[in-house]
């Protein structure tokens, strides 16, 4: 485990600390740091970009041996649960939670999801109780000594569809299909110079749906010329560590049957089961989102006070 | 600063009799209310609390959170996400926890380059500069170690890496790195004594925080000027004047932290650590936690061989000399004058440092091929050139402008045109010269 060059000189990253560090000096009062940090950033965002530009040019155009991955930067969709006061669709994900049932669960566990948490997504508990009952848990062992299976319960959790990893990897070409838990804050395409510093204005929080979007609309596409796809590997642009991925196209059109209207296709399915694996990522997310509100209101109020009090201490004492 | 003697006089019965015997109230009295602090002081010297209440804010947070987590390599990312899901409020403490660490480094730099631009470590504040050395080192170990706990991808790889800087090291390296370890890899006795470690140096850092008080209370602040503190009329009392602007300085960098804390609580961190810990799987792209970013662009910048040093121990002596920098600016720094305000090419060549840390810091998370080899070398080239070079030949060959005579005289000057006057000041300003 000693880390030869190769780990060494490991790379890429996310650098998002400058402008975190910008970022509080803020407000300070500093105008004269603050002119000069703003200069810096000038200076430092020219070389930056410069050499970001200088890097995508060395590498330009190989679109048969891409060097990065994705090919394709995830397309940026619109989700209810993203910025200051979002809140996720209960619809949504009581459909997202259809398609990974019906789907995704076939090969993907959700170790770290009980059934009892679904009553966020809007059921009752005689439904989730219902939901529960559908599954087949391997329990025990019991006063006997022996394992048993038992209907399940609310505090369950899903069910994985493989014993263990090693069966999961067995079935599925030797990749064991990742756990979907946390797969939306597990995954996240680097946005680059200077979108993260956006990012933080923004408050982008959507990587992950995003990804896991893009990846599931993004089959079906022909690989440039001269391009080699591995065997048993599935081309797909969006894939962010290589050219190609062991899953196949999960999803086509009218595969899950909506009962709400809405339209059954591939996309809404992936936006649908996206939204869904950000609340089992983070299902705590809206009381998040609500509680910084109030913090940070009580934070401005509190401080326009103690700024006033402040004012009042230092009248008519130069500093 | 610390001249006259204590002007604390017990007002009850109950006082006198604990004065007599264990004067604590005296002691908070002369630290925290009476003690004298130059007038001058701006926002920049805000961060000392700041840094300080973050301190015990991880404590609090990181105590808790350990009631939640444990320490083994099975069970670890599972009790972190237990603590996301379903401990009360757990998902709040671990978001503090975790961002709290970043705007601890984040308070900590400004607070550090604030100590450069104004040279706050010049006689005789040299011992508290390296007590806040110390710290720093130690703030080093503890996010480091912390960042293991959660045993996702970047926990372990990032332990991998960094604990291999010590195979370098001649002859020992491996004892070493197999000490840090419990083993010849990262398992679960490196998971077990960091996570002992993690929770034992935030009380060393306390510690250390006691003596840097301590060492401050003695010499006292300094200011933007650099002018020592020359009468009375230089300062006014800790309490009110710098209570109550240390508390909004406090609030404000609150806000920030709150902003990250509860609407971008993942935007600091990596995704891969997401994903549970696997020896077997190398993640594409290593990286360290942005605080230590432009150390491992200079660690990555040595690639090449220096005679007997190979790149490899080549750039663990350039990430460590690159510390041990800070310890030695007391000395490299020949200029009389303290403060960059000043010193008009001191504060150039600060500003200029300033923009190769965070250009380092750019460079440690990009991939260490192509161009940015060569940027990296170069910013790290100036990175060792500003200490070694600009700080002991500007102090020799710069004029700096005029220095006011006193802290008193300055802010006069500063105010003249709004008309300020020293009110609160017992006699006019006693100008020497």
């Amino acid at each position: 485990m000693i880390p030869k060059s190769g780990n060494r000189f490991p790379d890429k990253a996310m650098l998002k600390q400058e402008d975190g560090r910008v970022e509080n000096l803020r407000g300070f009062g500093m105008k004269k740091i603050l002119t000069s940090m703003a200069l810096i950033g000038l200076v430092a965002a020219g070389t930056g970009a410069a050499s970001t530009w200088a890097v995508a040019a060395e590498e330009a155009h190989n679109a048969a041996n891409p060097t990065h991955f994705p090919i394709n930067e995830p397309k940026e969709m619109s989700w209810s649960f993203t910025g200051p006061f979002g809140t996720y669709d209960k619809a949504q994900l009581q459909r997202g939670l259809k398609v990974y049932k019906e789907v995704c669960s076939a090969c993907h566990s959700m170790n770290l999801v009980a059934f009892r948490t679904l009553s966020d997504l809007g059921y009752s508990d005689a439904q989730i109780k219902t939901l529960s009952a559908e599954y087949t848990i391997h329990d025990g062992p019991n006063d006997a000594g022996d394992m048993f299976d038992r209907p399940g319960k609310p505090s369950d959790h899903f069910p994985a569809p493989f014993a263990n990893d090693e069966a999961a990897a067995a079935s599925n070409g030797g990749a064991a299909p990742p756990d979907m838990s946390l797969l939306a804050k597990a995954r996240g395409v680097e946005r680059g110079f200077p979108q993260f510093v956006f990012d933080i204005f923004t408050q982008y929080d959507a990587g992950g749906p995003d990804y896991i979007h893009s990846l599931l609309t993004g089959y079906d596409q022909t690989p440039p010329a001269g391009m080699v796809i591995p065997e048993g590997t599935h081309y797909n642009p969006y894939f962010m560590s290589s050219v190609s991925l062991k899953m196949p196209k999960p999803l086509s059109d009218g595969q899950v049957t909506y009962d709400d209207g809405s339209p059954q296709t591939v996309d809404q399915y992936s936006r649908d089961v996206a939204a869904f694996l950000m609340w089992a990522a983070e299902p705590h997310m809206e009381d998040r989102k609500k509680t910084g509100f109030r913090v940070l209101v009580f934070l401005l109020l509190f401080g326009a006070l103690v700024y006033l009090t402040k004012r009042k201490v230092w009248e008519g004492v130069a500093h | 600063m610390s001249e006259g003697h204590s002007t604390y006089t017990p007002k009850t019965g109950l006082g006198r009799w604990f004065d007599a015997r264990m004067p604590l109230p005296r002691l908070v009295y002369d630290s925290f209310i009476a003690y004298p602090v130059p007038r001058n002081l701006n926002y920049a010297w805000t961060f000392g609390g700041i840094l300080a209440i973050m301190l015990v804010a991880q404590m609090l947070t990181g105590i808790v959170l350990a009631m939640h987590y444990t320490a083994d390599s099975n069970l670890a990312f599972g009790s972190v996400e237990k603590i996301m899901r379903d401990v009360n409020s757990g998902w709040l403490l671990r978001y503090l926890h975790s961002n709290g660490a970043s705007f601890f480094f984040i308070a900590v730099y400004i607070h550090i380059f604030r100590g450069l631009y104004y040279g706050s470590y010049k006689a005789p504040r040299e011992l508290l500069w390296i007590l806040g050395c110390i710290i720093y080192l130690l703030m080093m170990a503890t996010g480091f170690m912390g960042y293991v706990l959660p045993w996702g991808q970047m926990s372990f790889w990032g332990a991998t890496v960094i604990t291999g800087f010590f195979t370098a090291i001649p002859l020992v390296g491996d004892w070493i790195q197999q000490l840090l370890l419990g083993g010849f890899a990262v398992d679960n006795p490196t998971l077990n004594r960091f996570f002992a470690l993690h929770y034992l140096l935030p009380f060393m850092i306390a510690g250390v925080v006691v003596l840097h008080v301590w060492a401050l209370h003695v010499v006292g602040q300094s200011n933007p000027t650099g002018i020592e503190v020359k009468s009375k009329t230089d300062t006014v009392a800790f309490t009110p004047y710098a209570t109550i602007k240390d508390a909004f300085g406090m609030l404000v960098f609150l806000f920030f932290f709150a902003y990250f804390v509860f609407y971008l609580p993942n935007y600091l961190g990596h995704p891969d650590n997401y994903t549970v810990a696997n020896p077997l799987k190398t993640p594409a792209h290593i990286v360290p936690e942005w605080y230590f970013l432009p150390f491992y662009a200079i660690l990555r910048a040595i690639t090449f061989n220096v005679g007997p040093i190979n790149s490899k121990l080549g750039g663990v002596l350039c990430l460590f000399g690159a510390i041990v920098m800070l310890f030695l600016v007391p000395w490299l720094d020949t200029s009389k004058v303290r403060s960059a305000v000043y010193r008009p090419w001191y504060k150039l060549f600060f500003w200029v440092f300033v923009a190769d840390a965070v250009l380092l810091g750019w460079l440690g998370s990009q991939p260490a091929e192509g161009s940015y080899v060569f940027m990296a070398q170069m910013a790290t080239l100036v990175y060792f050139a500003f200490f070694l070079v600009a700080l002991p030949v500007l102090g020799l060959i710069e004029t700096p402008r005029r220095l006011p005579n006193s802290i008193t005289e300055a802010v006069l000057e500063k105010n003249k045109g709004g008309g300020g006057h020293l009110a609160g000041a017992t006699a006019a300003p006693e100008t020497k010269g």
